[in-house]
């Protein structure tokens, strides 16, 4: 009667490594699960009994506080170790942590970490599922997941779809994460950000590079700006906040000349006025904060999904793992 | 196991008389419609309680309230089972159930696990009055002290057979049939 949906093996560490089946497998499954944030007791009993680490080597609020609700509201045991608090302050390297945290029986880790390869790497080494919510600037899949389950409620489709991903790509995992998920549903993707935050070669990727804003929203169904790192001003990359938001900053100004209507998404934390102003963060075209709503829903289902599990896998891994 | 042809129990106007009078007596049962509630188990369970719902509708003249429940989340197998199952979409009237009768509906009566995952996830809705259980099918076999109030055809069956209820909008046809799987040859 139950038919199975796609498994996406032991972890989740970046959209590279799923099919299009996986990726969309996860975006149907996460529509239940909206239903389940709406309701009076907010919690379903599927991983009872279940103990959770989030590992959040790096600061963040809202995608942990979305973790920890999408755990929460799934019945799982949850522990919250930030870098201040933990060992790695005292020179313990990340699979000792992770380790010491498997010999007291936990099933999932969820980490931030600002070394890019973080997730994959403690991932082949232990036998608790991994799911990356953001290492270094490789991938930050959740939040691509989210962003993409939230342009196919709205427009209904991804596939044809013009996205374009407006900022500092040459740093950013999220920017990483939505061209690979975006270009495996059979959107085309444009970027758009000053050369020096642009990776060189990304064309190679498969995607459209636009110099000037004013062309990718002419261009573009959907604008998904990402924040300007205010740290990356001290690193000479834009000469003023002032210029970046004169140049690149999306305003209502700019829509205003699109052809058509942009759905715009923004990943927050957002500088108003430095990549996005005010007016149009909240108006009509914005979906930021249904993108955070989604994000509760997209993480109950890859959640959900791994402890499904690949039982070979966890024991390969339990016995077959490298010693560092 | 080898499938062979499957033997129809009941055929369409069998299913459609049944449905018919399953609906009178839940209206019976509840002492007419008020503050009733149909809902029916993910998949067929909800095609059912449609047909249910029209039938009272049509008797009675009244909008009666409906919804769906997926009862995945609830169920016990889920640290058992390999790969997760798809999850379908709970619909409950945004009425609520709280004091209100519900009428769980479902295809097929077996080992009660379902049903016992629907009350689950039901009280995490609210607090109804009453829940009452209309299957189409009871084929025995329980595991759990689970009865329906209200039943299409009680069938008493082999535990390796099994009791496919088909309906239009999945399987094409409204039947109740009998998938006689040979037992297994050691």
């Amino acid at each position: 009667m139950s038919r199975p949906a796609f498994s996406l093996g032991k972890d989740l560490v970046g959209l590279e490594d799923l099919s299009a089946e996986q990726i969309r497998s996860i975006l149907d499954t996460a529509e239940p699960f909206k239903e389940v944030s709406e309701r009076r007791i907010k919690k379903v009993p599927v991983l009872r009994g279940k103990t959770i680490v989030n590992l959040f080597m790096e600061p963040s609020t809202r995608t942990r506080i979305s973790f920890e609700f999408a755990e929460k509201r799934l019945s799982a045991d949850t522990v919250n170790i930030g870098a201040t608090e933990s060992s790695v302050v005292k020179g313990e390297t990340l699979v000792d942590t992770a380790r010491n945290l498997e010999a007291m029986r936990i099933d999932m880790v969820v980490i931030r970490h600002g070394s890019s390869g973080a997730a994959g790497f403690l991932a082949d080494r232990i036998p608790s599922n991994v799911v990356n919510a953001g290492d270094g600037s490789h991938e930050h899949p959740t939040q691509a997941l989210l962003d993409l389950l939230t342009i196919r409620d709205k427009l209904e489709r991804i596939e044809g779809l013009k996205v374009c991903i407006v900022g500092d790509i040459l740093h950013s995992r999220v920017a990483r994460s939505n061209i690979f998920g975006l270009l495996k549903l059979g959107a085309e993707v444009g970027v758009c950000g000053p050369m020096t935050l642009l990776p060189l070669g990304i064309d190679a990727l498969g995607v459209k590079v636009f110099r000037r804003v004013e062309e990718a929203i002419e261009w573009a169904d959907v604008l998904n700006v990402l924040r300007l790192q205010l740290e990356r001003m001290k690193g000479g990359f834009v000469p003023s906040l002032r210029e970046y938001n004169r140049v690149y900053g999306v305003s209502t100004r700019r829509l205003e000349k699109a052809p058509r209507d942009l759905l715009v998404l923004h990943p927050g934390p957002m500088n108003r006025g430095v990549e996005i102003d005010s007016d149009v963060a909240d108006g009509p075209q914005s979906v930021i904060l249904k993108q955070v709503t989604n994000g509760v829903a997209v993480r109950m289902a890859v959640l959900y999904l791994l402890a499904g599990g690949v039982p070979e896998k966890a024991e390969a891994a339990k016995t077959g793992g490298g010693v560092e | 196991m080898a499938e062979v042809q499957p033997v129809t129990l009941m055929d369409e106007r069998a299913v459609e008389r049944a449905l018919a009078r399953m609906a009178r007596e839940i209206v019976e049962r509840n002492e007419g419609v008020d503050d009733l509630v149909l809902l029916g188990i993910q998949r067929r369970g909800v095609e059912l309680a449609d047909r249910i719902r029209k039938s009272i509708e049509a008797e009675e003249g009244e909008r009666i309230l409906s919804g769906a429940l997926d009862i995945t989340l609830y169920r016990d197998d889920l640290a058992t089972i390999g790969p997760r199952p798809v999850v379908g979409e709970s619909n409950l009237p945004i009425e609520g159930v709280d004091d209100r009768t519900v009428v769980v509906v479902d295809d097929v009566l077996f080992t009660g696990r379902t049903i016992r995952a629907a009350m689950n996830e039901l009280m995490d809705w609210g607090r109804p009055a009453r829940i009452l259980l209309c299957v189409l099918v009871d084929r025995g076999g329980r595991e759990l002290p689970i009865q329906p109030d209200i039943v299409g055809r009680a069938v008493a069956i082999l535990p390796h057979q099994r009791v496919d209820v088909r309906v239009p909008e999945v399987d094409g046809h409204l039947a109740v049939e009998l998938a006689a799987t040979r037992p297994e040859v050691a």
